[in-house]
């Protein structure tokens, strides 16, 4: 019997970025990151900013004009479904600096940034571009690529083509696939990947990102009144005593971290039913072939056409144990039976394929809130990417399970996180040199 | 029995089967007599719970009126045979399909019965009221399916030993069955029907939901169906244990190349369930994807249910539903996710009698007015169908017995059962001595003495009633009954709890019962207390002719020479049958000389010498005849002279020779009339009679009559006395008390002597004392 909440969420749209007004003084402005201003000259608002500046970014030096800091700079989280890469576009290129510039480099910063898709597979996420950022003393806008980690291959083949050895940048890169083709890399591209963990990334990647906040808009946000679908709202939250943070990673699986403070954090556990299932589930069931098509047919789904709910074996509530009779009792319980199973659509299994997966993350999530007796759950990873009703049935199932002791909160920058924080790591080293 | 309509799992879709016969004295037991009736209808099976009283023989003894009788040629006592009623309850389990043949043939055979409720529960309950209401002409009162299992599992946890077991999966024994422990609270109970239910238990009458999961049997059979387009539960878990869930799951090692070190994750765990279907292109099989869904709902299941375990700390997790319920594949996929999910801090349990649990909750909701739950009650083995894996797999050749008809039978016994108050740790405590389902030559060896022994023991019971007409008929079909109990143990070791030979005997006796033989060696019995009695004074009279020492050798030596008398051992019945003559004496000559196999006669001779004397000695007797009369009654008589009580106890039930209560009292009664100081010693109560509760031939000092506990712990006990190889060698021999103990036998078996390191007619003579 399960208790999961199974309210219709509208798929629909919902105020952007742009409609938010940022209450808070957390979105500071870029200058944060260049030298001249002295920590003590922030305003005690932005301590924790601050103190998140100060021992991330050591490196945040200016004048790093004499080569070393070699561009290109980009951060890399090959996940097992996606590859996630940020690129730090430098916007304060000198003339001088413009004529040094080889042109392979020229030509990848040229390429990257003048298109929005590369390939059949790779996308920048032009909306998440975050403009006018100084990193390391260099203004300049980061961008957001990611393409499936099946074209892996022929991205060690094309930095084999394009010479990318030459550069003499270091690549650093996190997840799974640092691993898996690092010894790929080195031998078809001549490329020494500087390997990373994918959980230090993602959590120096978030709180740098919320740091330096959406191009003056919050990162952060969540939605109020939960429960109520009518009344649902996204407002953004202010994360500057982030901690303790439960931090839920949802890519093809997910991760669960218990996060204390910046370098203090523990992997709770994980669960192999993650984005990988939602989407390896529907193309079996409904012969989608991508994310994008999984969710528009779910948005269009019934889930109550193949899930049993409460009331679909007591007739009304389980009053006994206090269950709503539109809780779900058995995920797919309809489909026990042929007459059912003639009868439903695909749009009805991607919709309950999507909320059963959903469900679970948050009861799993939430019983390790319990268990660690952290209040604040933040759900990031690119299963959550356009996926508005999985952030909604997550935030109304911490919130009516936990009777409101428990927050759902969301980033803008879903699943770049790792990537940011490879990034992060190389600016870091080009310092300590 | 007939035959199977298409195994029903579908979840009562198929047609009421009808053509059913149904065989009367196999199933529906004791139907005339029922009393009362509870139902459970869960979505493939239903199960019937009624309570029945059970006419059968017993024999009792009375003693004489010896008066201006020549005692010389009188039997000491007279036995006779007399009908005694009993309860019993009687469960039984069939699939949804029979229900309407079976209400038929319930309707048809209740003659008695008063009743005019039937308590209902499960979610069919619903569906058949109606069919129920018509057919019994009895009104469905419906209670509450939680509050019904969590009832059933409190009183199986309580009543039945061995009712837990662990799973595991690459051993010899799948079955590692759990010692009962005396506080069964609190737990946590994880139901998976369709879906899952997490309930905290915490005493008889408080339970609290905490939790649940849709993601239950529902979704796996659902969603099995979908991608599988296979149908049936069964068959998809048929499927499941076929697959290679590597070809559809994303494992850590297809992200990271091999296993991710920083956080110790093996390459080998699954990273995203599905995570390779993603992908239009390619075809999976049916097996490859009914094994990763039955891998993602396990897992999820067990990570659900250890994260519930930790927030409320507790570490006993109960599965059941219809997910689990007999399945090895699913027991084992769920062990092996709560092991992983709570690095072997939390254990998962099962249950033998799971599939009951809900009908014996609805069952005693009917019955709170006799409060079943003051009493104890017994497991018979002879009326119960045992515990029968249905995976298909697995165990191929019992898949066609599982669908039809399986059975519970539990006896209320007369007397509450508890745990003597001696014992150092009850929750450790472990009866037997070898475990016959982990030991497989042990197992080979005893099952085939058994069945070697069969057809004596069946010529004995038909011998013992000459005057009844069918008593050859009835022989023979206990012979049968035994029989393929036995064979399905070979089968199935786990069938009925751990296999030991304290339950192969405990079977055997049941089966006698069931055919009404109650005790097959009442006459036996009778002659051998006459001819013993006969030389008891003869006996004391050389006894007393020794020295202190010597006294005391000669009385640890009658105590084991009568102990060679037991006509449970075959090399002994064997001697018994053919001479006659053999006695006390000859017994003695068979006895292996000191230093005996297991020695530590010289540790308690200092003890009696230094020692003070001990307050109170408790006496667990064996056999009737020498072995009572002209071993243990000197030795009695001697610890007496001593200044220590006694509290001789004996078996309220016939088994075996062994001297039961109520013949132990006419025995004492002559000796005291022989013997001034028994005599003195009863009537002052420095020596008292009690019976044990149990009626097996073995101990079980986890279930001792209630009564005995009591004066335990009144006279303050300080030294337990066990003897025999049922009672200190096939069980106890390595049981733990907080006083001091002696245990001795005489090991009347040459295979067992042989794995004691000794030969035939070893004696076994341990004095423990316990550490301080």
């Amino acid at each position: 019997m399960d208790p999961v909440f199974n309210k219709q969420h509208e798929g629909g749209v919902f105020p952007g970025p742009c409609h938010l007004k940022w209450k808070t003084a957390c979105s500071l402005s870029d200058e944060i990151w260049d030298e001249r201003r002295q920590p003590q000259s922030l305003t005690s608002s932005q301590n924790c900013q601050r103190i998140t500046v100060e021992t991330t970014w050591t490196a945040a030096k200016s004048g790093h004009r004499d080569g070393q800091d070699a561009f290109p700079w980009f951060g890399m989280d090959i996940g097992g479904t996606l590859v996630k890469l940020v690129y730090f576009e430098p916007k304060d290129i000198t003339a001088e600096e413009e004529q040094e510039e080889v042109e392979n480099l020229k030509s990848i910063r040229k390429y990257l940034t003048s298109n929005t898709a590369y390939g059949k597979t790779g996308i920048r996420d032009v909306h998440l571009e975050l403009k006018n950022l100084t990193m390391c003393g260099r203004k300049g806008n980061l961008h957001f690529i990611r393409f499936p980690s099946c074209a892996m291959h022929r991205f060690i083949q094309m930095g084999s083509e394009k010479n990318f050895s030459s550069l003499h940048t270091t690549l650093c890169a996190t997840g799974g696939g640092a691993y898996k083709f690092e010894e790929d890399f080195r031998t078809i591209a001549d490329l020494q990947l500087h390997k990373l963990d994918e959980l230090d990334c993602l959590i120096q990647g978030l709180l740098f990102v919320d740091s330096v906040g959406f191009n003056g808009q919050p990162e952060c946000y969540y939605f109020e009144n939960p429960t109520d679908p009518e009344q649902c709202q996204k407002k953004p939250y202010c994360l500057d005593n982030p901690y303790p943070m439960l931090l839920v990673n949802i890519g093809s699986g997910v991760s669960i971290l218990a996060v204390y403070s910046k370098d203090n954090y523990k992997r709770v556990t994980g669960s192999s039913l993650g984005g990988g299932t939602f989407l390896g589930l529907c193309c079996l069931l409904t012969g989608c072939e991508t994310f994008e098509e999984a969710l528009e047919m779910a948005a269009k789904g019934d889930s109550t056409n193949v899930d049993k709910l409460v009331k679909d074996i007591y007739g009304g509530d389980y009053e006994r144990f206090g269950l709503q009779g539109s809780a779900v009792a058995s995920s797919f319980g309809h489909m026990m039976s042929k007459e059912k199973r003639d009868s439903i659509s695909k749009e009805d299994l991607a919709r309950a394929t999507l909320v059963t997966i959903t469900n679970n993350i948050g009861s799993i999530a939430r019983m390790c809130a319990l268990n660690e007796n952290i209040d604040k759950v933040v759900f990031v990873g690119n299963f959550l990417r356009i996926n508005m009703i999985s952030m909604k049935v997550l935030a109304y199932a911490m919130d009516y399970w936990s009777k409101g002791q428990l927050k759902a909160l969301f980033l803008e920058h879903e699943g770049y996180f790792g990537a940011v924080g490879a990034l992060l790591e190389l600016l870091k080293m080009t310092d300590d040199q | 029995m007939a035959e199977r309509g298409g195994r029903g799992s579908g979840g009562g879709h198929g047609s009421l089967d009808k053509s059913i016969t149904l065989p009367p004295d196999e199933i529906f037991r004791n139907l005339e007599n029922a009393k009362r009736f509870a139902i459970d209808i869960g979505g493939s099976l239903t199960k019937l719970a009624y309570y029945s009283t059970v006419q059968h023989k017993v024999a009792r003894v009375r003693s004489f009126d010896h008066s201006g009788k020549d005692i010389e040629n009188e039997p000491l006592y007279e036995i006779s045979v007399q009908e005694e009623i009993t309860a019993r309850l009687h469960f039984i389990k069939f699939e949804n399909t029979y229900i309407e043949t079976c209400l038929d043939f319930i309707k048809d055979h209740l003659v008695n019965t008063e009743t005019k409720v039937i308590k209902a529960t499960g979610g069919g309950a619903y569906k058949f009221k109606d069919l129920i209401e018509k057919k019994l002409g009895l009104k469905v009162d419906k209670e509450d399916v939680m509050t019904c299992l969590i009832k059933g599992c409190n009183f199986v946890l309580r009543n039945i030993p061995h009712e837990v077991f662990a799973y595991q999966k690459d051993s010899d024994t799948e079955f590692r069955f759990q010692t009962n422990h005396p506080n069964i609270f609190p737990y946590l109970l994880v139901n998976i029907g369709s879906g899952v239910s997490i309930v905290k238990v915490e005493t008889e009458d408080k339970f609290e939901w905490i939790g649940g999961s849709s993601i239950g049997g529902g979704t796996f059979w659902g969603l099995g169906a979908l991608l599988t387009k296979t149908k049936k539960f069964d068959e998809l878990l048929q499927l499941a244990s076929k697959g290679q869930h590597t070809n559809v799951d994303m494992l850590v090692k297809d992200v990271y190349g091999g296993a991710y070190q920083t956080l110790g994750l093996s390459g080998n765990l699954i990273a995203s369930s599905f995570g390779k279907s993603t992908t239009a292109d390619k075809e999976f099989s049916k097996e490859d994807m009914a094994k990763s869904l039955l891998h993602m709902i396990s897992n999820d299941i067990g990570q659900l249910a250890c994260l519930y375990a930790k927030l409320h700390n507790l570490d006993k997790i109960y599965f059941g539903g219809f997910f689990i319920r007999g399945h090895p594949v699913t027991m084992r996929t769920i062990t092996y996710s709560i092991n992983f999910f709570s690095k072997g801090e939390v254990q998962a349990l099962f249950l033998r009698h799971e599939g009951y649990l809900g009908a014996i909750g609805a069952f005693l909701k009917g019955a709170e007015q006799d409060n079943p739950n003051q009493y104890s009650w017994g497991e018979n083995y002879a009326g119960s169908s045992g515990l029968m894996s249905t995976s298909p797999d697995v165990y191929p050749m019992q898949r066609t017995r599982s669908g039809t008809f399986d059975m519970l039978e539990m006896d209320r016994l007369e007397r509450p059962l508890v745990n003597l108050p001696l014992l150092k740790d009850p929750s450790t405590y472990i009866p037997d001595t070898v475990d016959l389902t982990d030991d497989a030559m042990a197992r080979k060896y005893w099952l085939t003495c058994f069945e070697e022994a069969l057809d004596g023991v069946a010529k004995r019971a038909a011998a013992s009633q000459p005057d009844s007409v069918d008593a050859q008929e009835r022989a023979e079909k206990f012979r049968q009954k035994y029989w393929n109990k036995l064979q399905t143990l070979r089968q199935q070791p786990f069938a009925y709890g751990t296999l030991t030979v304290r339950s192969l005997l405990d079977t055997r006796e049941h089966c006698l019962n069931e055919f009404n033989f109650p005790d097959p060696y009442s006459k036996v019995k009778q002659k051998e207390n006459g001819i013993a009695l006969k030389r008891f004074q003869s006996v004391i009279e050389s006894l007393d002719s020794l020295g202190w020492e010597e006294r005391q050798f000669a009385l640890v030596k009658g105590l084991l020479a009568g102990n060679v008398f037991d006509w449970g051992a075959k090399a002994v019945s064997d001697v018994l049958e053919s001479e006659p003559q053999f006695g006390f004496e000859e017994a003695k000559s068979k006895l292996q000389e000191r230093p005996w196999l297991e020695d530590s006669y010289s540790q308690w001779l200092q003890r009696l010498k230094e020692g003070p004397p001990h307050k109170c000695a408790l006496i667990f007797a064996d056999n009737s005849g020498i072995d009572i009369i002209l071993g243990v009654f000197p030795f009695v008589r001697e610890l007496l002279s001593r200044g220590t009580e006694v509290i001789l106890a004996c078996n309220s039930g016939p088994a075996l020779n062994d001297v039961t209560y109520s013949e132990s009292l006419i025995v004492t009664e002559r000796i005291a009339a022989m013997d001034p100081v028994i005599h003195s010693a009863l009537r002052d109560e420095k020596l008292l009679l009690v019976q044990t509760g149990s009626s097996s031939p073995c101990l079980d000092l986890s279930r001792l009559d209630a009564g005995l506990a009591e004066l335990v712990r009144e006279r303050q006990t300080d030294l337990v006395v066990i003897e025999g190889m049922g009672r200190a060698i096939h069980t106890n021999y390595y049981a733990a008390l907080r006083c001091e103990s002696l245990k001795l036998a005489v090991i009347k078996n040459s295979w067992l002597a042989d794995r004691l390191g000794g030969k035939i007619f070893s004696v076994i003579f341990k004095y423990e004392v316990p550490c301080k």
